[in-house]
């Protein structure tokens, strides 16, 4: 158990001090605000036709446990979270940013996986391979791949 | 998550209802929580998620794959091995009198160890310390068939692992293990087998994750499987560095998770895709 924790600590304080591409927010300077992150992680905004596969599986798999009925090419939607479908509606571009880097921040205690974050795990591993990660964390997607599934999901309306 | 549970598995008109195998072992497939879990009030085995077709390969050994292995084990109780010139048999006997009931209170306190074990690290003890013969690979081949052969024994019988006494600190550490968000995506036992059963994540069928199948043997790697073996793959899919099978921490979660399942039949070997 020490083991893990250890690496995963070394790993995010190692990113934090990495040079970051320009304009980009690190995950350990995000800020919230009632879960939400006013920002732009890139500085940029996102550009939504990347949005389907960034939620597909071998990206951010968020089809692992949503539904969005406009992806129907999309095969095995999950129903652990709700149907993404009318999030652009419910939340609003700072809201579903806030979401997607860390839902624990907006619902306590969350399943849905932090997908810009890079400290705190326990025994992190190497990917999926079962092995002990070694070196730099990097988070789930980059800010780049956050901004562009935001994007997406304010297309998303009723 | 009960009734959506029983209705994604039921397109097919003849599905079995209820788990009777060789049309004579009436298995408990669904009954009331043990007291010590507050999750829920109803406990279900593993079999009541699977499809109709994977659930009728478990009705008949003749459909059974898993029996092939059983057969293979039954030879090795009767076979000498190692140093002291015995086998299981010359101790234990015949397997289903000297095996009655040994499945269904596994994971154990062990009093000359000191510590609970498992029906593996028994099996092995035997072998090592009265055999004189070569401990088996905690997962391997013949040691899962042997636990198949064992658990055979019990079949039909509730499982009832104790909880407390001396082995209350093993199974308090299980319970911590369940607990614990592991890896980059921070999933607990919990999240997907307590809070999410019934449902579907991606284009698997969540179960409570119980145990009194085990080893089962899956139609897609075509072998029996052990419980730490499933373990080390869900503790592997949160991205999070795992625990090997036999490990102190897997011993403990195979306690408690086992006690998770106290009076759900012992089922193994039963059958999953
Ligand atoms: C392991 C499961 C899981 C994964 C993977 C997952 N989510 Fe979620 N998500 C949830 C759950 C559960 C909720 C409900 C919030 C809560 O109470 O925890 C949720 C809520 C949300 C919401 C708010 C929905 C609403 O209507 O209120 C959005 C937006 C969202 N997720 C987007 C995503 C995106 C985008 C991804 C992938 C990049 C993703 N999720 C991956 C489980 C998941
Ligand atoms: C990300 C979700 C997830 C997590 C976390 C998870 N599992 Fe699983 N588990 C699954 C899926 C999917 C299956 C296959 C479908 C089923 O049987 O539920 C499964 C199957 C199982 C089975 C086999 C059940 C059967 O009847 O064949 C057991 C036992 C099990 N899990 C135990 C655990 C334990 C113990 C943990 C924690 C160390 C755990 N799981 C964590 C998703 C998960
Ligand atoms: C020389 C005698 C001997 C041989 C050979 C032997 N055992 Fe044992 N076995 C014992 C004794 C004695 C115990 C009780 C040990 C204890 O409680 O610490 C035992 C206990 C067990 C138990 C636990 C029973 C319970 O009720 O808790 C299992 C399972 C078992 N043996 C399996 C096997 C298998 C499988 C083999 C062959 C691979 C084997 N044994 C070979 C003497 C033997």
């Amino acid at each position: 158990m020490s083991a893990g924790l250890w690496l995963a600590l070394a790993g995010g304080l190692l990113g934090a001090t990495m040079a970051q591409a320009e304009g980009v927010v690190a995950p350990s300077d995000v800020v919230f605000e009632d879960g939400a992150v006013a920002v732009s992680l890139t500085g940029a905004p996102g550009n939504p036709e990347n949005g389907p596969d960034i939620i597909n599986k071998g990206s951010g798999n968020c089809i692992a446990c949503h539904q969005v009925s406009a992806l129907p090419d999309l095969a095995f939607q999950g129903e652990i979270g709700p149907p993404l479908d009318g999030v652009g509606d419910r939340w609003s571009e700072a809201q579903l940013r806030g979401i997607v880097a860390n839902a624990k921040m907006m619902f306590d205690e969350s399943m849905m996986p932090a997908f810009y974050k890079t400290e705190g795990f326990i025994r992190l591993g190497d990917e999926f391979t079962g092995k002990a990660h070694a070196g730099e964390v990097t988070p789930i997607l980059t800010a780049e791949q956050v901004e562009d599934v935001v994007a997406y999901l304010l297309t998303l309306k009723d | 998550g009960a009734l959506s549970l029983i209705a994604a598995g039921s397109v097919v008109a003849d599905e079995p209802a209820k788990l009777v195998v060789n049309g004579e072992i009436e298995m408990v497939t669904e009954t009331e929580a043990p007291a010590h879990l507050d999750a829920f009030d109803t406990i279900y085995s593993g079999w009541t998620f699977r499809t109709p077709e994977t659930r009728m390969l478990q009705m008949d050994d003749f459909d059974n794959p898993a029996m092939v292995f059983v057969d293979q084990a039954a030879e090795a109780w009767d076979t000498v091995d190692g140093s002291e010139g015995k086998s299981c048999a010359s101790c234990h006997g015949d397997v289903a009198e000297g095996m009655a009931g040994v499945r269904a209170v596994y994971p154990k306190w062990n009093e000359a160890a000191g510590k609970v074990r498992t029906l593996v690290q028994q099996v092995n003890d035997c072998r090592e310390t009265r055999m004189g013969a070569e401990p088996w690979k905690y997962d391997g081949g013949k040691m899962v068939a042997m636990e198949s052969l064992i658990s055979v024994q019990s079949r039909g019988m509730p499982v009832n692992v104790a909880i407390d006494g001396p082995a209350q600190s093993t199974w308090e550490q299980g319970k911590d293990l369940y607990y614990t968000r592991f890896g980059q995506l921070e999933l607990s036992c919990a999240n997907c087998h307590e809070n999410n059963y019934g449902t579907m994540i991606r284009a698997d069928h969540l179960s409570q994750g119980q145990i009194n199948g085990f080893p089962v043997y899956r139609l897609k790697n075509t072998k029996l499987n052990t419980a730490h073996a499933r373990f080390k793959g869900c503790v592997r899919d949160t991205r999070a560095e795992t625990f090997n099978p036999g490990s102190p921490e897997f011993v403990a979660l195979e306690l408690y998770v086992a006690s998770r399942g106290n009076g759900l039949s012992v089922e193994a070997p039963s059958v999953r895709n």
